[in-house]
């Protein structure tokens, strides 16, 4: 039986959720307006005032925000509540350049809350379950998000932060948990270190798992599954937006309801900027309309992603986005081809390799080489050399119909791509350019 | 009929056999003999050693990804034209050697002993036995 946190709102009719982003985004308009001086100056530079957006048909008018716009105005320029108000601040791990800060006020705080809780309950969680949140704590959001969330289901919660899988591995044991929480890349981890220590699926009490923060294939997804031996679900989210919970998969886990009663999603075209029709494949750009603190109106995630507003078999009316099928800053453009480490995951995982790998780019003599680094497994490996090499070929050819460009296949010894407890690094760009 | 041969798979590097052969040396391996097979990124080591469970025990818990794969363990009296004469056996019997090394017979000095990885060790081993030749088994290595 589907459960859900919030019925009257996750399966409210479509024309109950557009009444409620006309009036939110109207509100949340004037209020930006009004507080937040860099925003009425974009909006002036485009001729607008609050008057001109009377209902969510008119949001393809307001200018885009970008992330650069974030570091700009960083650290206060967006804040549109007094700081005396704010009660807490997240924020991104800046791998990409400066750190984003995040503000909250309570109100925020709750409603963020109430998303991950949402996303708990899609998973098949309730106040009987021991959920282990196995996300960093701290300023990254995936431990805090969903360990509020797990305190509005009513689950007993177990913050063991990410780190020290052994004892993660114990609690999980020891504590019957039954939900775990944390990037799909720690939940393959973590699987891999049970199996060393000769436990097998049965003998871990976990049934669900809520995995995010990071890109992860279909194939990664039953890798998890069995391994684990749990239904694997997806949560997506930006801490500019709030953290996770922005959307979720639901039991269909054929994409994530993104929760519309405060984010108004669109698609568009990267390079023109224009609105694509349901359906189509483009970036993934957001408006917060409950956001009191830190709200930000068309922001541009830079995921290509796609919208469907299909019937769903769980009840729940909100949007579905796909998997976002590569971002555009994690996109390498490869002696001129686009490549996205998701598709390479893919290749590999259908060959049977694990999701251990890594992604070398480097420059020689003025051409591009990617060379893919994928550990040996015990699997994998027999004694007929030609065998070992054929199989390294047939990735080599897997690859190159995947993403239309020769790479490398190096075999490396296991465990000699480092772990992480996190997200996981998967491309080394060496090029100088 | 044959002998086990442990086979470790070893990245192409400075250092990955030395850290391998440490591994056996603190744990008071001794090898029977030994070979190694390359491409340019990675290489399978195979070895017959004095203790075979032991052995693949310690790689693994090292960290080696090894198997054991049976091969065929051949005395050759020490003299000119000794492994021609294995060799036209397994010839005439239309045997296929996939890979073979050699090693010295310890304290026999008589003959020159040779792993052959062949496809149907039980099929070589008797084609090699009609002609005379021996055969050696596990107990006998572990002997030497």
């Amino acid at each position: 039986m589907e459960r859900y946190y919030q019925p009257e709102i996750e399966c409210a009719s479509r024309e109950q959720i557009k009444a409620w982003q006309d009036e939110r985004l109207v509100k949340q308009v004037r209020h930006v307006w009004d507080n937040v001086p860099y925003y009425r100056k974009k909006m002036e530079e485009k001729g607008l005032t609050p008057d001109d957006i009377r209902s969510s048909d008119d949001l393809h008018k307001l200018p885009f925000v970008t992330k650069a716009d974030l570091r700009e105005a960083y650290p206060y320029g967006l804040v549109a509540k007094p700081l005396k108000e704010c009660v807490r601040i997240q924020s991104t791990s800046g791998t990409t350049g400066k750190r984003v800060v995040a503000f909250y006020t309570q109100h925020d705080i709750d409603l963020w809350e109430d998303c991950c809780a949402r996303a708990i309950m899609a998973a098949g969680g309730t106040d009987e379950d021991v959920c282990q949140v196995s996300y960093g704590y701290g300023l990254f959001t995936g431990g805090p998000g969903l360990n509020g969330g797990s305190h509005k289901v009513g689950c007993l919660t177990i913050p063991t932060s990410s780190g020290n899988t052994e004892r993660q591995i114990m609690f999980i044991k020891d504590l019957s948990a039954t939900i775990l929480c944390c990037t799909p890349s720690y939940a393959a981890y973590i699987g891999e270190t049970m199996k060393e220590m000769g436990l097998t699926p049965d003998q871990i009490p976990l049934k669900a798992g809520i995995f995010g923060a990071e890109a992860w294939s279909e194939e990664m997804r039953q890798d998890i599954q069995n391994t684990l031996g749990i239904k694997a679900y997806d949560i997506y989210g930006l801490t500019e937006l709030s953290g996770p919970g922005v959307s979720f998969e639901c039991s269909a886990q054929t994409g994530m309801h993104i929760n519309e009663d405060h984010f108004i999603a669109e698609i568009i075209d990267p390079d023109t900027g224009e609105v694509l029709p349901e359906g189509s494949k483009g970036e993934l750009v957001f408006t917060s309309i409950t956001k009191e603190a830190f709200p930000l109106l068309r922001y541009r995630t830079r995921d290509i992603c796609m919208l469907t507003r299909e019937k769903c078999s769980c009840g729940r009316t909100h949007v579905k986005m796909c998997k976002p099928m590569g971002r555009s800053d994690d996109m390498l453009i490869i002696r001129g081809v686009n490549v996205f480490p998701s598709q390479i995951e893919t290749v590999l995982l259908n060959h049977g390799y694990p999701a251990n790998y890594q992604i070398i780019v480097d420059r020689v003599k003025n051409t591009d080489t990617l060379d893919v680094q994928v550990e040996m497994t015990p699997e994998m490996f027999t004694d007929n050399m030609g065998e070992i090499a054929k199989r390294q070929k047939e990735l080599v050819d897997g690859l190159r119909s995947m993403l239309g460009l020769a790479a490398k296949v190096t075999l490396v010894a296991p465990k000699t791509i480092v772990r992480s407890e996190g997200k996981a690094v998967r491309v080394i760009d060496k090029r100088k350019i | 009929m044959s002998i086990k041969q442990i086979s470790v798979f070893l990245e192409n590097k400075p250092g990955a056999l030395y850290a391998m052969t440490g591994v056996l040396a603190q744990n008071k391996i001794d090898m029977r003999a030994f070979s190694l097979a390359e491409t340019s990124d990675f290489g399978i080591a195979r070895m017959i050693v004095d203790d075979v469970y032991k052995t693949t025990t310690v790689l693994k818990d090292a960290g080696f990804i090894n198997n054991i794969t049976p091969v065929l363990g051949v005395a050759i009296p020490d003299v000119p034209g000794g492994l021609n004469k294995v060799l036209q056996a397994l010839t005439d019997a239309k045997v296929n050697v996939e890979y073979m090394y050699a090693f010295l017979g310890g304290r026999d000095a008589e003959h020159a002993y040779m792993i052959f990885r062949v496809e149907d060790n039980a099929a070589a081993a008797s084609v090699l036995a009609q002609r005379g030749i021996k055969v050696v088994e596990q107990e006998e290595i572990d002997k030497l």
